[in-house]
């Protein structure tokens, strides 16, 4: 008996001790830190050979032609959604048989109809996701299969699969009724709200890698900026009183602090913006009329502190990356305090920050770059496409029974595309 | 991303109905007939009118606000927040609306319209911007912040600067004379701005002095400063000669204290750069960086001969150090070409001519300190014992007389394309006298007086007292006032003259002029 409980004893403590290394910790390389999620260790996860894409051939009216119309579409915020059809056409996941698919994706550029000033109108993209759904529902069995729960979408537009730039009206709008079971892949996240739906896989928005990476200044430049901000604190053309835009919180930002000499904060343009950002210990994103922003990737690539004042908003991977232990993050009720709460943040928690911003993983999972490299972006959305594998039971629908309902929805939407 | 500026149509007309899209939806008081609850309505919001436009402000979100304030843009007490804009926040959406009045500002918003979303503690519509009553930094703060600025900074440099840096052991000989307190201040100055540890060995020619101690006490840094028992001598020659035994006796100094680190020469009246220092953590056991010779030119006429010379032939580069080939291997050593200038240069100190350099100066060199230790392990064989090379003090020309082999000399400054610290020799003559210390003490004697002739409005007799007053006074002022300035501003400035007398001429002279 005596010796049972010793050997247990023994096994236990050896246990201990070995499981203590090899936890996340420091590495030989002390610059970094290794990046736990919640899912663990994901960020190094290699998405080949977990999963099988199947690329619908849709007509080109829907992806080629429109991009032929306005190039731009492959510079802006959301040109995600060309590079991610561009990236499965080409990657080892991709499959000619359909039969033996996991998921399905559909290459349909809804974010590609610009104004002059480079502004996507979201007024034909319910339209025109319909008319590609209509379109792939009567040539191949796989969506009326499932009703496209084991298919995906990339709309990366402001409020996502709501369509709308204009938060009431894509609330009341709500995400279009036929994508209601597919899996949405998208670049707005918030708690609670209508346009994020469960399981969607949220993704940073497009920031263009080589024009980053052309703006890189040695890193022993000492960073001797405490707070850095450049952008909008009013919109004067759509918000002229303030208090709408952002909900008021950059305008409190600019009120509160805008004679605060820790706080480089202005509305100028200036060209040597990403080299102020590598130069800043702390950046700023605060929410604009969506909570989302392309700030956040140049933080992370530059390796400034991401403070993020949005309430209950979902960032980019957020089951893959500890966000949490990466940025600070900030009520909206609580702008005015944020010089105490910056500064009263231990040194050594904004050192260990720093380490794991400069993990050059987080770095590479937040860029979408051409060709495709490992563990970026497109990785990581295919990451999260297997960690929803394999399918539950009830995606596959028994004959005869539909739950979506194709009449549902603003008399606009119906028309055809 | 905000809305194109094409929409601002439709936003606007959308927010006169209240950022509450409820146009579509049924709502109490509107839809079908002229209902008593429509017609009361209208006439409320037309009163509502009036007075708003007598009162020149929407008062109407006054009364709602004080009647439906919510906890999203209450004033906590403690912020201030812009009250017409939080009262305009909540009856925006009321003021023009013929929806029910119970509905409050934008939490309204999620009632309708959006079944089945559980309550966010996020609303939509206009929110109050919150300004807090100081918004000015607050000092402890701001310390706060430079303090994690700071550790931040230290963190870089760790990791990206020189990994563990070694001490900078610097050795200067110097002497008391005129120009000691501006060379030694300005190597001084460079020293205090070195990030790394350092050593400051000072060799003073002619013993310890208070002169020179109190000086380099002031830069708060680690010195060790030793004397040398001879004075320093006239001729540069002997001047260079001694200088030699000089760092000679400190590079003993190391040896005996064990002193660990990188050695460098600082002589008092050169210029070095910061890269310079960072430079010298390169070095592994002996190195060599180039050095700007600055040969000071004594007379212009000599001076053109000279450089008349130099153009016909190649023009002297007046660069000392290392010469690599194109691999980066040291094959030689740019000297010094002192021909141009031979029976004109300089033969003793405070001589108008030019001061020429050695062929190759110490300044240059840099050495490990381990080299002129008694015993260190892993020193190798190609060094000379210190005691052996000491022994023969008067021949040591440049720290190459330590090693058998000169190949061993490892370029820095990318193999002596960059030149880090400049050579310069500017001496007063050698009786020039200066105060000691540089403090003037007793007082200088008056040369110009401030006053020559009386105030051009001044009483034509004053005591002769007050007249010596008034000159103290002024040469107390450290004579920054010139005489024509105070003239100027005569009587204004008497008036001040006044306030400052002390004794009882003030009185005598108010009830003169009164």
């Amino acid at each position: 008996m005596m010796r049972v409980c010793e050997w247990l004893f023994v096994t236990l403590l050896v246990y201990c001790l070995v499981g203590r290394f090899g936890v996340e910790g420091l590495d030989q390389n002390t610059l970094t830190e290794r990046i736990s999620g919640s899912a663990g260790d994901v960020l190094e996860d290699n998405p080949v050979g977990k999963l099988q894409v199947y690329v619908y051939e849709l007509p080109s009216k829907y992806n080629k032609k429109i991009l032929q119309k306005d190039s731009r579409c492959l510079n802006h915020m959301f040109a995600a959604e060309i590079f991610m059809h561009r990236f499965l056409l080409s990657s080892p996941v991709r499959t000619r048989n359909p039969e033996e698919a996991d998921w399905f994706y559909t290459p349909v550029y809804t974010t590609c109809d610009l104004t002059p000033t480079g502004l996507p109108l979201p007024f034909k993209s319910p339209r025109m996701m319909r008319s590609a759904i209509q379109l792939i529902s009567s040539n191949w069995p796989y969506w009326n299969r499932t009703e496209g729960a084991d298919h995906f979408f990339v709309v990366p537009h402001d409020f996502g699969a709501c369509f709308h730039y204009q938060e009431e009206k894509a609330i009341e709008r709500g995400i279009l009724p036929l994508l209601r079971r597919a899996t949405l892949v998208q670049t707005f996240g918030q708690r609670n709200h209508v346009c994020l739906k469960e399981g969607s896989i949220t993704i940073p928005p497009y920031a263009p890698p080589q024009k980053m990476q052309a703006h890189l200044i040695p890193p022993e430049t000492p960073r001797s900026i405490f707070v850095y901000f450049r952008g909008l604190f009013y919109d004067v053309n759509n918000d002229p009183e303030g208090g709408y835009y952002a909900r008021g919180a950059r305008a409190s930002v600019w009120e509160n602090f805008k004679n605060n000499p820790l706080f480089d904060i202005s509305t100028d343009h200036p060209t040597t913006y990403y080299e102020d950002m590598q130069r800043s210990i702390f950046c700023l994103c605060p929410l604009g009329w969506a909570p989302w922003s392309p700030r956040l990737v140049e933080a992370v690539v530059f390796g400034c502190i991401p403070v993020i004042i949005a309430d209950d908003i979902v960032l980019p991977f957020a089951d893959a990356i500890p966000w949490e232990d990466i940025g600070v993050f900030l009520a909206e009720k609580d702008v005015p305090n944020l010089d105490t709460i910056l500064t009263s943040i231990e040194p050594e928690v904004v050192l260990r920050k720093q380490r794991l911003l400069a993990n050059p993983s987080m770095k590479q999972a937040m860029l979408f770059p051409q060709p495709a490299q490992p563990r970026d972006a497109f990785h990581q959305i295919l990451n999260g496409l297997a960690r929803k594998l394999p399918h539950d039971k009830n995606v596959h629908l028994k004959p005869g029974e539909k739950i979506l309902d194709w009449s549902v929805g603003p008399v606009g939407d119906l028309k055809p595309w | 991303m905000k809305p194109s500026l094409l929409q601002q149509q439709s936003r606007r007309s959308n927010s006169f109905r209240g950022s509450n899209p409820l146009d579509s939806s049924p709502d109490g008081g509107g839809g079908a007939g002229k209902s008593p609850a429509a017609i009361f309505w209208l006439v409320l919001h037309g009163l509502c009118c009036l007075v708003s436009l007598v009162l020149g402000f929407r008062f109407s979100r006054l009364i709602f606000f004080l009647l439906f304030s919510t906890s999203t843009n209450s004033n906590t007490g403690l912020y201030q927040t812009s009250p017409f804009r939080t009262v305009a926040d909540i009856a925006e959406n009321l003021a023009f609306s013929t929806s029910l009045p119970s509905l409050d500002s934008s939490p309204a918003n999620r009632t309708t319209g959006t079944a089945g979303v559980s309550s966010s503690g996020v609303v939509v519509g206009r929110h109050g911007i919150l300004i807090r009553p100081w918004p000015h930094p607050n000092p402890d703060e701001v310390m706060k912040a430079h303090r994690i600025i700071e550790r931040v900074q230290r963190e870089q440099r760790a990791q990206y600067g020189v990994k563990s840096p070694r001490t900078v052991i610097v050795v200067t000989p110097t002497y008391v004379r005129t120009f000691q307190t501006l060379h030694l201040t300005g190597v001084m100055h460079s020293l205090m701005n070195v990030p790394y540890d350092l050593v400051w060995i000072v060799v003073e020619a002619g013993g310890v002095t208070n002169e020179t101690a109190s000086l380099i006490t002031k830069s708060g840094l680690r010195t060790i400063h030793i004397g040398f028992e001879e004075r320093m001598p006239i001729s540069w020659e002997d001047r260079h000669r001694m200088e030699a035994r000089m760092r000679l006796r400190a590079l003993r100094v190391v040896s005996e204290k064990k002193l660990d680190g990188a050695v460098m020469f600082a002589d008092d009246s050169n210029m070095h750069s910061m890269e310079l220092f960072d430079e010298i953590q390169k070095v592994k056991w002996i190195g060599a960086v180039s050095v700007g010779i600055l040969v000071h030119s004594g007379h212009s006429d000599e001076d053109l001969s000279v450089r008349n010379e130099g153009d016909e032939s190649n023009s002297p580069v007046p660069i000392q150090g290392p010469a690599c080939n194109s691999s980066d291997q040291l094959v030689g050593w740019h000297t010094f070409n002192s021909l141009p200038y031979v029976g004109r240069s300089a033969n003793y100190v405070g001589d108008r001519a030019t001061v020429l350099p050695r062929k190759l100066e110490w300044a240059g060199f840099v050495l490990n300190s381990r080299l002129v230790w008694k015993k260190a392990e892993d020193k190798p064989d190609w060094v000379k014992d210190l005691d052996m090379v000491a022994r023969d003090e008067a021949n040591v020309e440049s720290p190459l007389s330590l090693l058998k082999d000169s190949s061993v000399v490892e370029p820095l400054g990318s193999c002596g394309r960059k030149v880090l610290l400049w050579w310069l020799r500017v001496e007063a003559r050698a009786d020039s006298k200066f105060p000691s210390g540089w403090i003037i003490d007793p007082p200088l004697e008056v040369t110009v007086p401030a006053r020559h002739t009386p105030w051009p409005d001044a009483p034509p007799e004053l005591p002769t007292s007050e007249k010596v007053t008034s000159i103290k006074e002024s040469s107390e002022k450290r004579a920054t006032k010139t005489r024509t300035h105070r003239s100027r501003r005569g009587s204004r400035s008497k008036r001040k003259h006044e306030a400052r007398s002390v004794d009882a001429h003030v009185s005598e002279r108010h009830s003169g002029e009164n």
